[in-house]
Parts: structure tokens; C-alpha cells; sequence
């Protein structure tokens, strides 16, 4: 109980500097940039894939090996449309003008 | 057995892994601040998402390697093809689309995570780290991923997009909110009873969940009006990384819980951004239907009668040719016309003929974030000639012609009046400051706020009726004329 406890409270040490973090970075990208930055945030977000390939191929029983199989279609769709978005989007940024 | 990297490493190597890929993403978000690093921002995030995903593959025991090829290949494919194949009038529903996707990932990780761990240990061991976080990681996962759908359909106009605001609406999301908290909390604190449950193995109180957030998520976003998905599109955006968080608690992954609160804030930023540029609060957005019954019907023809001047191409254009300074601010209306091209090749004109000449974009004009930035970043306009709002509003005294196109609430100056209409207190582009104001719309029926615009009625306005793309191609073959 004590190590889960104390994991617990690692990962919430990360979540508390990440949110902080994020916080700073994001508050400095200027309203142009809000598309595609929500679309490569939203890849990022993606990255629940990590625990999706995890289950999916620990195959214990039937159910969450489909389940797992589900999760990984939908983040991958996730995270490659995510990035592809918004690299296209930014691709144009940057080649607007002369 | 584990994977292969797994034999060879210490344990440390796979969280050594995930903080290079968060380092990764960081350093991505961090690049994404200016045009020009922005596309560099995007790559350097996405190598950090593609280390973190081959390493996790190849660090678990895989049995299935071929139905996780199988299901990669599948979802990879699916999302590079809509990638590739959208409309850019399209955007807003697929950056929609791709986030419920997301959501719905984490919700399923976590019950396959609660499945699997059961199955494992007895009954009464699962910890209470795991059934708290899978039971928030499951509501949020479930909401994101319905609400995003009915948003997506929404703005594909699949689904009505005019806003509703009942006390039977509000009844239901109460009713399946407090549903899922009831099921999560069976779930936290009694998993043993399930054990004499034949079905045990379903964790059934963790599909009840889902079940009452997905209804809570549908009802959420049905009644909010197309207007406010700007703002509905980035909290979604944002529940789409708090699940993945929230499942990073539950499977003890860092990665998950880095990128996943890294866009948690991402996406609670631009909600409040977005907000703000409403003056509205969330919870107003969320269920105050705006607009939906009309308190004091007011009557359109009092202020429009006999004060309306329409004016033509040719007329414009005889305008543009003495002007110094033109601001276009472009609404909704530009992006459903698909009017971005023709309205970036007059600027372009204007820019060549010497004319100071600028863009004047509201942070909530169209259906997302930033929308009126891509759609004239896809049309080519320089982004240094895109001002915000601030920057823009004290430019309209010494600006001669103020081009308003396709938008409406936005330019209403009964946002600066604190007479109780929707949209009062809203900070809005005060283009009636300009010397003259040309505004192109197909009638005079009033914006998302249902009010009408005074600023339609004003001296120096003119109207510009007719279809935004056609008008604006009128006026560039005009100019071009009246310049050669």
C-alpha cells in the first residue's frame, strides 16, 4: 500500500510540472498558430496508444485483447491524422507570402 | 516472457525512453511559438511519439505481434488517408474527430488494464490507485469520445447545430453524470462483491460507466450551437489529454502522463481564450444555450428600415482605388463559401497597388480555434499580415475602407453597449471606426446571437449582397480592370 502510495504521488508530482509546463509554453503561441497546434496537440493526446499496444498484446483473455485491438486502430488514427493535419496546415504557414 | 529490448535493458532504459519522448514533445510545443519553426515543432514531436511507441512495443510481451501490426497498419492507414484526403472547409470536424478517437483509446486501455488485472489476482486486490484513476480515465475517455462525435457531426451538419437550452436536458446530464460517479464508485470501493457476480470478469460497474458518460457526453454537446464550437473543440481537446493522463495513472505509464497533461493545458488554455473572447464564462457555453429564446424579440426592420445602402463590385473598387489603408475581416460566412482564395488574391492586389492592407481576425470567428489563420495560411496570406484583434482596433480610425466578410457578431458594436443583449461586453472589431465599411453578406439575417446589427444600418456601411466567394471574385476582376 505504502509503494502504490508513493507512486502515486510521483506521478503526480509529473502531472502537477507538466501541467505548469505546458502552461508556459502554451501561452505563448500566438492565435495563428491555434489550429494546428490543436491538431498536434490533439496527436499528442495520441499517446495513449503507448497503453493501448501494451494491452492489446498482452492477449490475457479474449476480451481485452479486442479491446486492446479497438484502442490501438483509434489512437493510431489519432496520432497519425494528428500529425498529418496539422503538418499539412503548418506546411502553409510557412509558405504563405513571398 | 518480456520483449526483446526488455532482455537486453535494465528496467530503467524504458522510463530513460519516455523522457526523452516527453523532452521530445516539450521542445515540440516549444518550436510550435512561430511560424517558422513551427513545422520543425511538429516533427520533433512526432519522432518523439514514434520512439516511445516502438519502444513500448518492443519492451512488452507482444503474443499477437501480427494483430498489433495488424491493428497499427489499420489505424495508421485510416488516419493518413483522411489526413490526406480532407477539404480544408473540412478541418474543424476531422480535428474534431481525431481527438474523440483519442478519448475513446484511453477509455478502452483502462477497462482492458481492469480486465487484465483481475484476471490475474484474486478478487480483492485490485488497488484502489487502479479502480480510482481507470473510473475517471473511463468517464472522461467516454465523454470526449462521444461529445467529440456529435460536435464533428455538428460541424459536418450531420447533426442540427442550432442551440437548445432545456430543463429536461439538463435533468438527463445530471441524471447519467451522477450514473457514472455511482458506478465508479462501486467500482473503487467494493470490487470483492463482484467476484460472486458470474460475470465478473466484464467488470460490469466499469461498462455501466461508460455507458452513463457516453449518454452524459452526447447530451452534453447536443445542444450547444455551431457558434460555440470553437470553444467546445478546444475543452474536448483538452478532456482528450486528461484522459490519457488520467489512464497514464492507471497503467503507471510516465509518457502518458507527461503528453497527456502537456495537452490537457494545451486545450484548457485555448478554451479559456476562447471564452474570453465571448465574455462568456464555460459554464454559460456549456449550458446556456445562447440565443435560443428570443427574450425580446426585437424588431429587425425598426433598425434597418430605410437606413440600409447597397452598393456594388464596381462601386468598391472605385473606393479601394483611393484608399491608403483597407482592413478585411473575414467570419464564418469566408470559410463556408470557400471565399479564402478569392479574398487573399484581392489583398494581394492591394498589397502590389501599394495600399497598407491587413487582415482583422476575432479569436471566435468560425468553428475553431485559429480557423480564419489556416483557411488564409491555405489561401497563401503571409501570416504577418493576419492582426489580432488588439492590434487591429486602434487601427480603424485611420483605415479608409473596412472589408467585412461573412462575419457578423464579431463586428456587431452592440457588443461595446451594456444593454443586456447575448453578445454585450464581447469584444468585438470595431470597424465602424473606418472611414467606410463594406459588408459582404447574402442577407441581412441576423448572427449566431439572433440579435440584429446596427452597424449594417450606419452611415458609412454599405451592403455587399451576395455569396462571399462570387462577391470577392467580382470585386478582383473589377480591380483588376479599373487598375490596367
Amino acid at each position: 500500500m505504502a509503494t502504490e502510495l508513493s507512486a502515486f504521488v510521483t506521478n503526480l508530482t509529473l502531472f502537477v510540472l507538466a501541467a505548469f509546463v505546458g502552461y508556459e509554453i502554451i501561452t505563448k503561441i500566438p492565435t495563428n498558430l491555434h489550429t494546428p497546434l490543436m491538431s498536434g496537440a490533439n496527436a499528442i493526446s495520441g499517446i495513449t496508444l503507448l497503453g493501448s499496444v501494451v494491452v492489446a498484446g498482452a492477449g490475457s483473455t479474449t476480451l481485452a485483447t479486442v479491446l486492446g485491438f479497438l484502442a490501438v486502430v483509434m489512437a493510431t488514427i489519432n496520432v497519425v491524422g494528428g500529425y498529418l493535419v496539422s503538418h499539412f496546415m503548418l506546411d502553409q504557414f510557412r509558405g504563405g507570402g513571398n | 516472457m518480456p520483449g526483446i529490448l526488455a532482455q537486453y535493458l535494465p528496467d530503467a532504459a524504458l522510463q530513460l525512453a519516455y523522457l526523452i519522448a516527453g523532452i521530445l514533445f516539450i521542445q515540440g510545443l516549444r518550436d510550435m511559438t512561430h511560424p517558422r519553426t513551427a513545422t520543425r515543432g511538429n516533427q520533433i514531436s512526432a519522432a518523439g511519439m514514434f520512439l516511445a511507441v516502438v519502444v513500448t512495443a518492443l519492451w512488452f510481451d507482444i503474443l499477437s505481434p501480427l494483430v498489433l501490426a495488424a491493428a497499427l497498419l489499420i489505424g495508421g492507414g485510416i488516419g493518413a488517408w483522411l489526413a490526406v484526403t480532407v477539404e480544408t472547409t473540412e478541418m474543424p470536424q476531422l480535428v474534431g474527430l481525431f481527438n474523440g478517437f483519442g478519448g475513446g483509446a484511453s477509455a478502452l486501455v483502462a477497462g482492458a488494464e481492469l480486465i487484465d488485472t483481475f484476471n490475474g489476482a484474486s478478487v480483492a486486490t485490485l488497488p484502489v490507485s487502479l479502480t480510482a484513476t481507470a473510473a475517471i480515465a473511463g468517464i472522461i475517455g467516454s465523454v470526449t469520445f462521444w461529445g467529440s462525435l456529435v460536435a464533428a457531426g455538428k460541424l459536418h451538419g450531420l447533426v442540427g447545430d442550432s442551440p437548445v437550452s432545456t430543463n429536461v436536458g439538463h435533468a438527463i446530464k445530471v441524471l447519467f453524470l451522477g450514473a457514472a460517479v455511482v458506478a465508479g464508485l462501486i467500482l473503487v470501493i467494493q470490487p470483492e462483491t463482484l467476484g460472486d457476480s458470474p460475470i465478473a470478469s466484464w467488470i460490469p460497474s466499469y461498462w455501466v460507466l461508460v455507458a452513463a458518460a457516453s449518454i452524459l457526453g452526447i447530451f452534453l454537446v447536443v445542444p450547444i450551437g455551431g457558434a460555440d464550437m470553437p470553444v467546445v473543440i478546444a475543452l474536448l481537446n483538452s478532456y482528450s489529454g486528461l484522459a490519457a493522463a488520467t489512464t497514464g495513472f492507471v497503467l503507471g505509464n510516465t509518457a502518458l502522463i507527461i503528453a497527456g497533461t502537456l495537452v490537457g493545458a494545451s486545450g484548457l488554455i485555448l478554451t479559456v481564450i476562447m471564452c474570453e473572447s465571448m465574455n462568456r464564462s464555460l459554464t454559460n457555453v456549456l449550458f446556456g444555450g445562447l440565443g435560443g429564446d428570443d427574450g425580446e424579440s426585437e424588431d429587425m426592420e425598426d433598425i434597418y428600415e430605410g437606413s440600409i445602402q447597397e452598393t456594388s463590385p464596381e462601386e468598391v473598387v472605385m473606393l479601394l482605388e483611393t484608399a491608403d489603408r483597407v482592413v478585411v475581416v473575414p467570419g464564418y460566412g469566408m470559410a463556408v463559401a470557400q471565399a479564402q482564395h478569392a479574398v487573399a488574391e484581392l489583398v494581394e492586389l492591394l498589397d502590389e497597388h501599394g495600399v497598407d492592407v491587413e487582415f482583422g481576425i476575432h479569436p471566435v470567428a468560425g468553428r475553431m480555434p485559429g480557423h480564419m489563420n489556416a483557411l488564409l495560411a491555405e489561401a497563401d496570406v503571409p501570416y504577418d499580415k493576419m492582426r489580432e484583434l488588439e492590434e487591429v482596433n486602434p487601427t480603424f480610425s485611420q483605415t479608409d475602407v473596412a472589408i467585412v466578410c461573412g462575419a457578423n457578431d464579431v463586428v456587431n458594436p452592440r457588443a461595446n453597449e451594456d444593454d443586456g443583449s447575448p453578445i454585450s461586453g464581447m469584444p468585438v472589431l470595431n470597424v465602424a471606426e473606418a472611414n467606410t465599411v463594406i459588408v459582404n453578406k447574402r442577407s441581412l439575417s441576423p448572427g449566431f446571437s439572433g440579435i440584429p446589427n446596427p452597424l449594417f444600418a450606419r452611415d458609412n456601411t454599405s451592403m455587399l449582397f451576395g455569396d462571399a466567394k462570387e462577391s470577392m471574385q467580382d470585386l478582383v476582376n473589377d480591380y483588376k480592370e479599373a487598375t490596367n
